[in-house]
């Protein structure tokens, strides 16, 4: 069982919740991920470690309430327990000093995308991110990018603020400006990361994408999240979750994330209709 | 009175019923099927079923206390080798070990010797429910710190043996329950999942300590636990990675390891979605591949699930199949269709990327290859495509390498098993190892006959005698 010991609306929907899980937080390092289960009848969803304090034996995540199991985890409070964390999984994004970095996070995704900036510049290297949001109402952590970044650039889809348009829009101007970059790092929704991807690739600036597979067992004993990577398979949560952008199988990654889309929406209106009986 | 050349038969589940059930198939022997069939156990002074025990179960022991209606004295004998006779009573293969060489089986059927463990092990387990727990003797605490890695049949038995040695034991698990194989893998209806729970709690009273949700190798390392004063260390992770054969198509949606598949039916309790979160597909035509113990249970899970046709493809014929006869007959009788002498070569998917067809490709038998079975050929222009919305993959499984890749030191073999002295010893000094991590794939006794073997040694070792 793992405490909740804050809990933060950060935007509509979407919510950070620190934990008591003193044995991830010493070891945790970016890019890394925890398998949870909110309870005894849930199912195990991945979750990206947003923050994590090794002092206080804190993690932080940043999720969004989309379906029954983030809409549950949603309505647990501070002193209240998750059933089950399992981490931290996966392997440290790989960071050193390159030069010119982009770091670009779309939506939750810029949670993990926050540590890895800041280790990044700790490192040495200039710093630029990225962030896309639906809209102005969306935007989270504004400040937290901005101190762990040389230049933030910010876009929101309606142009409400920041550039409108797409991060990919932003990093395009970048790229025309004869920016020179050396490296770029993508975490966010798969079309989002397919998108970094597809740009990239033509400019042939190294791009590492953090993918967000379904899920099941978090260390390599289902292969629920095999994904094809440079016309091989493998396994997000044991090989990755980071893998070179430019190999990855984005077409398959996205249709095998919509694998239980009925499932999950039969799941999501039942707990819906208990929630409002129980109200 | 003259010899009963035939074994009493267990009374099972009709198969029309029990395909669309979870519950349990065979449903044990009676008090007086039980001491008929241990009437036949001639009390031979050879045993050779002893030593074609894994574990070395005094069984013609057992059985002799079955037939005086002493089960108190009947589950102490098997106690003192095997603490999970519930379960090997289930789901050992008594037709290759024990029974193979019973002096019965040389004039009519082997003793059932797996079913009367069943039987005296599910007397004691009601017992138990009723609160009456007879506990093995313990000896007096030694105060030192064994860590187990594993809450599989090698951990549990190793970690059994330490405990009653008087050793403090905490075995470690990576998923949220314990078992390992025997939580995730082995359907509900060949064991039911209250007896791993009930086997748990017994541990528990014994003085073993489980701590869930901690990877080691990620959570924890091999060094973090040393330096949390542990003094030896057992590694029981077993060989849970899933094979997949690498042809065309095989990541579409609805393509499964039999991992997967097991592990949200008997782990997550995919079949009571969406009552459970976790979701399953229920497939219309279904093809598992495979021959093994492990292709049957996927099959006739997902017969139970409500698939409408389950097809079991396999390269070689019957007779190779490396399944128990037993589970092999199970699933015939539940109308799985054996696709034999068959070989996917790829999948072929819908626009949304579900699977659709399978192309197969005939196979023949050739020459015997290493393992001594006939090595499959295809046939040339055999190819024919099949329609199927599901598949199940559950050719084999390989070592999980997150515990060697992580410990500094740590050799491993061929196919990455990890390399064992004959003590069971790894090359780091008190750190040991058994079960499927070891040995590649094998059975639930293996591996328990392994954790024994492992504590003895650790015992040895942490008295200085190693």
């Amino acid at each position: 069982m793992f405490k909740i010991l804050k809990k933060e609306a950060l935007a509509p929907k979407t919510i950070l919740m620190e934990t008591y899980a003193p044995l991830i937080a010493k070891k945790a390092e970016p890019g890394q991920f925890i398998v949870i289960r909110v309870n005894e009848k849930g199912e195990r969803i991945p979750l990206t470690i947003a923050d994590f304090d090794r002092e206080q034996g804190t993690i932080t995540m940043v999720f969004q309430e989309i379906g029954k199991t983030t809409n549950l985890l949603g309505t647990k409070n501070v002193g209240e327990y998750i059933s089950d964390i399992l981490g931290p999984l996966g392997n440290p994004t790989e960071t050193d000093r390159y030069g010119t970095v982009v770091t670009i996070g779309g939506g939750v995704g810029i949670a993990p995308v926050y540590p890895l900036s800041r280790k990044l510049k700790s490192l040495g290297n200039k710093v630029i991110s990225i962030i896309g949001y639906r809209s102005k109402d969306f935007v989270f952590w504004e400040e937290r990018m901005r101190s762990s970044s040389d230049e933030l650039l910010i876009a929101t889809n309606d142009g409400s603020y920041g550039a409108k348009g797409f991060v990919t829009d932003v990093l395009k101007n970048l790229i025309d400006k004869d920016t020179h970059i050396d490296r770029i790092y993508a975490i966010g929704p798969a079309i989002m990361m397919k998108a970094v991807a597809d740009l990239t690739r033509g400019y042939k600036i190294k791009t590492i994408v953090s993918l967000n597979s379904l899920m099941v067992c978090g260390m390599g004993m289902c292969g629920a999240c095999r994904i094809t990577v440079g016309g091989e398979t493998k396994f997000t949560c044991a090989d990755g979750p980071d893998f070179d952008a430019h190999l990855v199988n984005f077409d398959e990654l996205m249709k095998r994330l919509n694998t239980y889309k009925e499932e999950e929406k039969i799941s999501f209106e039942k707990w819906k209709e208990e929630v409002s009986y129980g109200a | 009175m003259g010899l009963k050349k035939e074994s009493v038969p267990m009374r099972e589940q009709p198969p029309k019923v029990r395909k669309r059930n979870f519950l349990e198939v065979p449903l044990g022997y009676s008090k007086e099927e039980a001491i008929l069939e241990a009437q036949r156990c001639l009390q031979c002074p050879t045993h050779p079923c002893i030593d074609g025990c894994p574990v070395h179960i005094n069984i013609p022991g057992f059985i002799k206390a079955i037939k005086e209606d002493n089960l108190q004295k009947a589950i102490d004998i098997i106690h003192e080798s095997n603490l999970l006779p519930a379960i090997t009573g289930r789901v050992c293969p008594q037709e290759d070990q024990c029974q193979a060489v019973c002096i019965m089986g040389n004039v009519g059927d082997p003793v059932s010797i797996g079913r009367l463990e069943r039987y005296v092990a599910d007397w004691e387990l009601e017992k138990r429910k009723k609160g009456e727990v007879s506990l093995p003797k313990k000896m007096p605490p030694k105060n030192k710190k064994v860590a187990i890695i594993g809450s599989g049949p090698a951990g549990l038995s190793c970690a059994a043996d330490l405990a009653k040695m008087g050793y403090d034991v905490i075995i470690f698990e990576g998923f949220h329950k314990t078992g390992g194989v025997l939580t995730y893998g082995i359907p509900e209806f060949r064991l039911p999942k209250w007896i791993v729970e009930e086997e748990e709690k017994f541990f528990k009273q014994l003085g073993v300590k489980f701590q869930t949700d901690v990877l080691v190798g990620r959570t924890l390392t091999i060094q973090d636990l040393f330096e949390q004063k542990f003094e030896a260390v057992f590694i029981g992770v077993g060989a849970g990675l899933p094979r997949f054969m690498h042809i065309p198509g095989e990541n579409l949606d609805n393509i499964y390891s039999a991992n997967e598949f097991l592990t949200r039916v008997n782990l997550m309790k995919a079949y009571k979605f969406p009552e459970y979160d976790t979701p399953i597909k229920v497939g219309k035509r279904v093809a598992v591949i495979g021959g093994g113990n492990v292709a049957m249970d996927a099959a006739r899970t997902a017969l139970r699930l409500g698939a409408g046709h389950v097809y079991l493809i396999y390269r070689r014929s019957r007779k190779e199949m490396p399944a128990r006869e037993e589970e092999i007959e199970h699933a015939e009788q539940e109308g799985i269709e054996f696709m034999l002498l068959t070989n996917p070569i790829r999948y072929i998917g819908d626009e949304n990327g579900f699977v659709k067809q399978a192309e197969c490709i005939k196979m023949r038998l050739g020459e015997e290859d290493a393992s001594g079975r006939r090595r499959p050929i295809p046939i040339e222009d055999s190819e024919f495509k099949l329609d199927i919305d599901q598949v199940i993959v559950a050719i084999g499984t390989t070592p999980n390498p997150i515990v060697p890749k992580t410990t500094e030191g740590l050799k491993t073999g061929k196919h990455g098993t990890i390399w064992v002295d004959e003590n069971l010893q790894t090359s780091v000094k008190g750190v040991f190892a058994g079960g499927d991590i070891v040995t590649g794939a094998a059975t639930v006794i293996t591996a328990m006959g392994a954790g024994r073997k492992a504590a003895a040694s650790i015992d040895k070792y942490l008295r200085g005698e190693l």
